[in-house]
């Protein structure tokens, strides 16, 4: 996003006055144009990125919420950076003992370091909920893009079955999909979380894309003569992917969330993967002698969802013009 | 005024003109249960040079007909016959060429320009669908000729729309429209949704175009003044239909259409002078829906006028009977069986601005 | 004096700036009496018939300054409860937009009604009975039977008849009508015009229509206040100021205008766009588009001077703009 220094203009100024007040905030400058016209409107192009970007910038929220973000991110791409032992490597021995020096977590039901495994945890919590964030995020903004831009039969099938799989409870699903699969990779709950996320996406991406597709610049444009491909591209994505992105950063912590429901539940990863969900599900059957065996999985996977939601929040904040 | 030029030959010629949306019922197979009938059945010609201003009050299908003049809908049936090809029978390369030569101008400035895209790209985007009429070096310089020649500062060529007010951002929507030079500009209510100061310069400069660039209008608007400053010839319509058309002067003047003159006497005129003495037509009711028509004539529920022949018998689009054989402004086509002249637009104790 | 306003002020504070909606509006109203406001977007018409109606949004804006005077006692001193009570009783607004002004889910009846149920204590039936007799008499057809339909079930010229009708249910002193008609079409914008007007004639009502459109000013109003950029630039009965304006503004307005008795040469367009109001201009907030501008324009703000026994002009030069032509 193109970075621009922050100058108050006539042009926003309505902001927070009902539509009732005529006030001519916008008509700041002549129409003559030629010598002194000095007041003309600001340079600096300013568009709903620019502003967006700035009104993030100024949001503690965001700034937080992306700082917690890029952290987990650095940990999980290197997470020997921090923790340089092997949350593979236990020794029953140290079973549910607690900190010691070296091992500031202690160590779980099996003697693996605590913190050790929290670290490598992040890693598997962040590929499945980007990994299925990105899936739900594709998949649904171009069927149900599509499905709004062409409308017709296709539209009704889709939004029959996007009904369809609304109806599927998620927890339930997984356990009677998951349940067969035997694989120990992320993949299969990534898949799942992609099979039932879609519908939510390509809802919201549908309805953007029809409202979009009414304003009379696309009508403009294929009164040029513009193509199906012009007009999707150049016009309706641009003006209709931001609640998409909004709900998308939302659902990405619900993700991370739904892997750690599914491992604690014994569907979702298997070891030796580790993840968050599965040492807070083995955790929980000692926790009246090893809480902390369970405190720093569970701290950590709440820390994460909070984070994208908050930061959704704070995308949805200055991304949607009903607030501008 | 750029002078009338009426030539012979018409560049766009209207026959017929039906437009139904279907009514639909059912969730995954729909079923057509009925229409409405937007347009239904409209003709009309216009010259090249000329202005043909189309007034009517909403839902009577202006919209409508100017949508399918530019393709932004499919005629049901009729033809629309640019320099004698049809051009709703067109599809693929040949509909492109035609699409050059006929651009439209909307109503609201504020929806009509993309707000992710400069003023630069906005302007420019017809040399990018239509790469033959500049090549790419040329581009920049055109687009900022195009800002000259509308009347705004060419080195906002970088700025977005929202940094204009509504009469500027028209006028980039216009700059737009003359990008390809095309001959005809539909231009539907261009005006409606500016303030009233500046309304008239952005009439102005649709009326410096016109003569600079040899453009002919489809000038569609609500407003019977603006129609009347801009236009040559006048059709005035009714739900879906053309009920009365001629010279400006013979419409305004000397309408034989009840409604036309019930349209004409409600328009308030700013002139306090002019209350006590001027016979105002008040309609009573509503317009009837379009998805339900009354039978013969389409005004007769809202006419004081109305006989039984009015329900049984659709007036014809025609010069009437009773004025066929005279010369006189009232000579023009009016689609009522009890076409009578009646002024209802106060002209005496004016100063005679025509020139 | 039914209402008079006096050197009311209003701004609108906003994180990008302080808006100065209204700058010292001063003008009355008498009973019977029509007073049409007359300004485009952004000249303050609208905030002012808020501020004197007490449904201004506070915050963002604020009075910061003059009277209200109704019925001799200043509206501004009134705490909101005593405020409540004249509004809808004493006096009533029509807006614009009658669809967004109706409650969807509220029978029409319903919702006259219940200004009697509130306000007069009136049980669900008299009300009732009462609402179908304010449908009469803003002649909607068959109002018995329509008292039952929603909003939606209306046309708009219908819809804008029930406003009008919620309007008059208290037989309020004073009406304000914020552009009526202007989302209707003209043939149903001359029914709902003279409907307004005969209504308030007999009621002996007063009336402030604010409209932008001088056409509709010419055909209904008495005397006629000309606002721009939050000031009263010109205020006049309505025969003086179409014959001769006083004022560079009216005078531009006026000749701008597209005639319907005659073809015409090219429009005067006045110059350049409104004012931004967190930025006026210094001295007459016209001067940037006025074709008399003097030094003396762009220094000082140009009092509302008397021309003559009930006309004003805020123009230094207003003797010139009488005699003069806009060329």
């Amino acid at each position: 996003m193109p970075e621009q220094p922050y100058e108050p203009e006539g042009a926003i100024a309505a902001t927070g006055m009902g539509g009732a007040m005529d006030l001519a905030m916008s008509e700041a400058e002549t129409l003559e144009k030629g010598p002194g016209d000095g007041n003309g409107p600001s340079d600096k192009p300013r568009s709903l990125w620019s502003d967006a970007w700035l009104d993030l910038r100024r949001n503690p929220v965001f700034i937080i919420s992306s700082l917690v973000i890029l952290f987990l991110v650095v940990i999980s791409i290197w997470p020997s950076a921090i923790a340089s032992g092997n949350p593979l490597k236990c020794d029953l021995a140290n079973a549910q003992k607690g900190s010691a020096p070296g091992h500031p977590f202690g160590y779980d039901g099996q003697g693996c370091d605590v913190y050790t495994r929290t670290v490598y945890g992040a890693r598997t919590s962040v590929t499945v909920g980007v990994c299925a964030t990105l899936g739900v995020a594709i998949l649904g903004s171009v069927l149900g893009g599509l499905a709004g831009f062409f409308g017709g039969i296709w539209d009704s099938v889709l939004s029959r079955i996007t009904d369809v799989f609304f109806a599927i409870p998620v927890v339930l699903g997984g356990l009677v999909l998951l349940s067969v699969v035997t694989s120990s990779t992320v993949w299969p709950v990534i898949g799942f979380m992609v099979l039932l996320g879609w519908p939510q996406i390509s809802r919201i991406a549908r309805g953007s894309v029809i409202t979009a597709k009414q304003n009379d610049y696309v009508q403009a444009a294929r009164a040029l003569g513009a193509s199906n491909s012009r007009m999707l591209l150049r016009h309706i994505t641009p003006n209709a992917v931001a609640p998409v992105i909004v709900v998308a950063t939302i659902a990405l912590g619900t993700y991370i969330a739904l892997e750690a429901t599914l491992s604690y539940l014994g569907v979702g990863l298997k070891p030796p993967t580790v993840s968050w969900g599965i040492d807070i599900s083995s955790a929980s059957v000692y926790v009246r002698n090893a809480p902390h065996a369970l405190l720093w999985p569970s701290g950590a996977l709440a820390v994460t969802v909070l984070a994208f939601i908050m930061l959704g929040d704070a995308v949805r904040d200055a991304l949607d013009p009903k607030l501008r | 005024m750029p002078a009338m030029t009426k030539t012979a030959e018409p560049i766009l010629e209207v026959t017929g003109l039906v437009k139904h949306y279907p009514l639909t019922q059912g969730i995954l197979f729909k079923k057509q249960v009925g229409a409405v009938r937007a347009v239904d059945g409209v003709d009309f010609a216009l010259g090249a040079g000329e202005t043909l201003g189309i007034v009517g009050e909403s839902g009577c299908g202006k919209s409508t007909v100017a949508k399918m003049l530019v393709n932004l809908e499919k005629p049901t049936a009729g033809t629309i016959k640019y320099k004698g090809e049809d051009i709703t029978k067109m599809s693929g390369r040949a509909l492109k060429a035609v699409r050059r030569n006929i651009q439209m101008v909307f109503q609201d400035p504020y929806t009509s320009l993309n707000p992710r895209m400069t003023v630069g790209d906005i302007i420019g985007e017809p040399y990018e669908i239509h790469p033959e009429v500049a090549p790419k070096g040329d581009r920049r310089q055109k687009v900022q000729d195009l800002l000259d020649v509308v009347g705004l500062n060419p080195e906002y060529i970088n700025r977005y729309p929202h940094q204009f007010s509504g009469g500027q951002r028209q006028r980039i929507g216009i700059a737009r429209g003359l990008a390809l030079r095309p001959e005809i500009i539909v231009a539907d209510e261009p005006v409606s949704a500016l303030d009233v100061s500046v309304q008239a310069q952005v009439i102005n400069l649709l009326d410096r175009l016109q003569s600079e660039f040899d453009l002919s209008y489809v000038f569609i608007a609500h407003d019977l003044s603006i129609v009347r400053h801009i236009s040559d010839r006048v059709g005035v319509m009714y739900l879906g239909r053309i009920v009365e058309i001629g010279r400006d002067a013979e419409i305004y003047d000397h309408p034989t259409h009840p409604y036309t003159q019930a349209l004409l006497s409600a328009v308030p005129v700013p002139d306090p002078e002019a209350r006590e003495h001027r016979e105002r037509i008040i309609l009573t009711g509503d317009v009837p829906s379009p998805a339900n028509p009354p039978s013969g004539c389409r005004f007769r529920t809202r006419c004081w006028k109305a006989q039984e022949r009015c329900e049984l018998e659709v007036p014809l689009l025609a010069v009437p009977a009773e004025f066929r054989l005279t010369t006189d402004p009232t000579a023009h086509d009016s689609a009522c069986h009890f076409a009578e002249e009646k002024h209802v637009v106060p002209t005496d104790d004016l100063d005679d601005g025509v020139k | 004096m039914l209402l008079e306003v006096r050197d009311l002020h209003v701004e609108f504070r906003t994180r990008d700036g302080v808006a100065k909606a209204v700058n010292g509006v001063t003008y009355s109203v008498d009973a019977g009496e029509t007073l049409a406001v007359l300004g485009e977007s952004g000249s303050g018409k609208s905030v002012t018939a808020q501020a004197v109606m007490g449904i201004l949004d506070t915050p963002p804006g604020k009075i910061t300054g003059g009277e209200i005077l109704f019925q001799g006692k200043d509206l501004l001193t009134f705490k909101e409860e005593e405020r409540r009570k004249v509004r809808g009783a004493q006096m009533a607004m029509i807006f614009q937009d009658a669809l967004s002004s109706l409650n969807p889910v509220l029978s029409v009846g319903d919702q006259l009604g219940e200004m009697f149920t509130v306000h007069r204590g009136l049980s669900r039936k008299d009300a009732r009975t009462k609402a179908v007799e304010l449908m009469d008499r803003v002649r909607i057809p068959a109002a018995s039977q329509r008292v039952r339909d929603y909003p939606h079930q209306f046309s708009g010229g219908m819809r804008q008849r029930i406003m009008i009708a919620m309007a008059l249910a208290l037989e309020p002193a004073l009406i304000i009508a914020d552009e009526p008609t202007t989302a209707l079409d003209v043939t149903v914008q001359a029914q709902v015009m003279d409907l307004l007007a005969e209504l308030q004639r007999e009621l002996n009502m007063g009336l402030i229509l604010i409209t932008h459109d001088l056409g509709v000013v010419a055909d209904v109003a008495d005397k006629i206040a000309v606002m721009y950029a939050g000031r009263i630039v010109e205020s006049a009965p309505v025969h003086d100021i179409y014959k001769a304006p006083a004022h560079p503004y009216t005078k531009g307005l006026l000749e701008s205008i597209p005639r319907l008795d005659q073809k015409g040469r090219e429009l005067y367009a006045i110059k350049g766009l409104p004012p931004n109001l967190m930025n006026i201009p210094p001295g007459c907030a016209f001067n940037p588009r006025c074709p008399m501008a003097q030094d003396i324009c762009r220094t000082d703000v140009p009092p509302l001077a008397e021309v003559d026994e009930d006309r004003r002009s805020a123009c230094y030069f207003w003797r010139e703009t009488l005699d003069a032509r806009n060329d």
